[in-house]
């Protein structure tokens, strides 16, 4: 029972059942710094994972 | 998580706020939000000839699709820099610029849009990782002489094409990472000009920041509900950059205190509207045309634009003798 994160072309496997937010807290990344997307749907970070999904986060800090 | 105006299923949430949006309201929201700032800072108005400068990102094309949805006169204005990430010092990347200009342009089109497009090497000889290269204020980082060439061209464009507003998509990460560059620094003269308006001078246009109070977290979500096509990659110039670094830091903050950021840059402008930051008269008073291009400066007889062009013109005709 497992969900995938991908953040510029990197993995990270989450348990499913965690919601969103708790996902990017375990595997250290900013919720701030992302959005996430699935089935090209954006979600808030309440949505609750579930088996098999394959989440998208698009980063959204640029510049230089 | 619901929308707050219709119940439905939110797409995004905005905790400073402590409101969710579905798409359709999110949509309706940015824009009207903008219309708000516009109209506080007294920014422009329908009469006033708007160009915005355009990157590729998604900033710039979220503010001109925005400006033109709200009815303002705003044509496009992009700089091509010559930034090639196939070439830059940690490899690997795509051809910047080329994309960046080949997305604006493809937003330009779609839209029936006016896009203004200078090409940096083509009008001086020189792109901007060359210049970088050529100068001291680069050496391998070009960050620097980026930004002072864009804000020459800007200006420059603005004045020649008769636009009397410029208007960047500066969002509010950016405007809360430059304040705490500069107060970790207590750069006072650099805090005095900061904010939504940088009223028009001689021979300078308004410069105005319309998104500079929405998070680039809802900047990025007003372009991907907008299917708006942007620029996803970073400049391969920006890799460990200091902006970024800050931005991190403040997410970070933002993260365990939401709308820390928000506060951080309100609070900063009543400050300085309430006086905190004097201005020191002698420098306004020693502003001078330069010589060559007309544009304000300080420095005596040239701008920091016309003499790095000069000099690097000088050394490259030197070593070709």
């Amino acid at each position: 029972m497992t969900a995938k994160l991908i953040l510029r072309g990197k993995e990270y496997e989450v348990r499913a059942g965690m919601t969103l937010l708790d996902a990017l807290k375990k595997s250290n990344i900013v919720p701030e710094s992302v959005i996430g997307v699935r089935d090209g749907e954006m979600i808030v970070e309440d949505e609750i994972l579930r088996n098999d999904d394959v989440i998208k986060l698009v980063a959204v800090i640029s510049g230089g | 998580m619901k929308c707050k105006k219709c119940g439905e299923k939110a797409s995004v949430n905005m905790r400073q706020h402590r409101m969710a949006l579905c798409k359709e309201h999110y949509l309706e929201w940015i824009p009207e939000q903008t219309e708000r700032f516009i109209k506080k800072y007294e920014m422009f108005t329908h009469r006033d000839k708007i160009l915005v400068a355009v990157s590729g990102g998604k900033d710039s094309l979220s503010l001109w699709d925005i400006l033109v949805k709200l009815g303002y006169q705003a044509d496009g204005m992009y700089i091509g820099l010559g930034i090639d990430g196939r070439r830059s010092p940690t490899g690997g990347g795509i051809d910047y610029s080329s994309e960046s200009h080949r997305l604006t342009q493809h937003f330009a089109d779609a839209r029936g849009l006016t896009l203004h497009v200078v090409d940096v090497e083509r009008e001086y000889g020189q792109s901007i990782p060359m210049l970088a290269e050529k100068t001291h204020r680069g050496y391998g980082k070009p960050c620097s002489v980026c930004g002072l060439v864009k804000r020459h061209e800007m200006n420059r464009i603005a004045r020649d094409l008769g636009y009397n507003v410029l208007a960047t998509g500066h969002n509010l990460d950016d405007e809360a990472a430059v304040l705490f560059g500069n107060t970790l620094a207590w750069e006072s003269m650099f805090l005095l000009r900061q904010g939504p308006v940088l009223p028009e001078a001689d021979g300078l246009a308004r410069k105005v920041k319309p998104l500079c109070r929405f998070y680039e977290r809802e900047m990025t979500a007003y372009a991907l509900l907008s299917d708006i096509e942007y620029i996803y990659e970073e400049c391969p110039f920006a890799e460990g950059s200091t902006s970024i670094y800050y931005k991190e830091l403040l997410n970070q903050l933002e993260t365990t205190r939401p709308g820390a950021k928000l506060t951080f840059y309100l609070r900063f402008l009543e400050a300085r509207t309430n006086g905190l930051f004097r201005e020191q008269d002698e420098v306004v008073q020693n502003l001078h045309p330069c010589n060559k291009c007309g544009q304000p400066t300080t420095a005596p007889d040239l701008c920091s634009f016309c003499r790095m062009i000069e000099k690097v013109n000088q050394t490259d005709a030197q070593e070709s003798q």
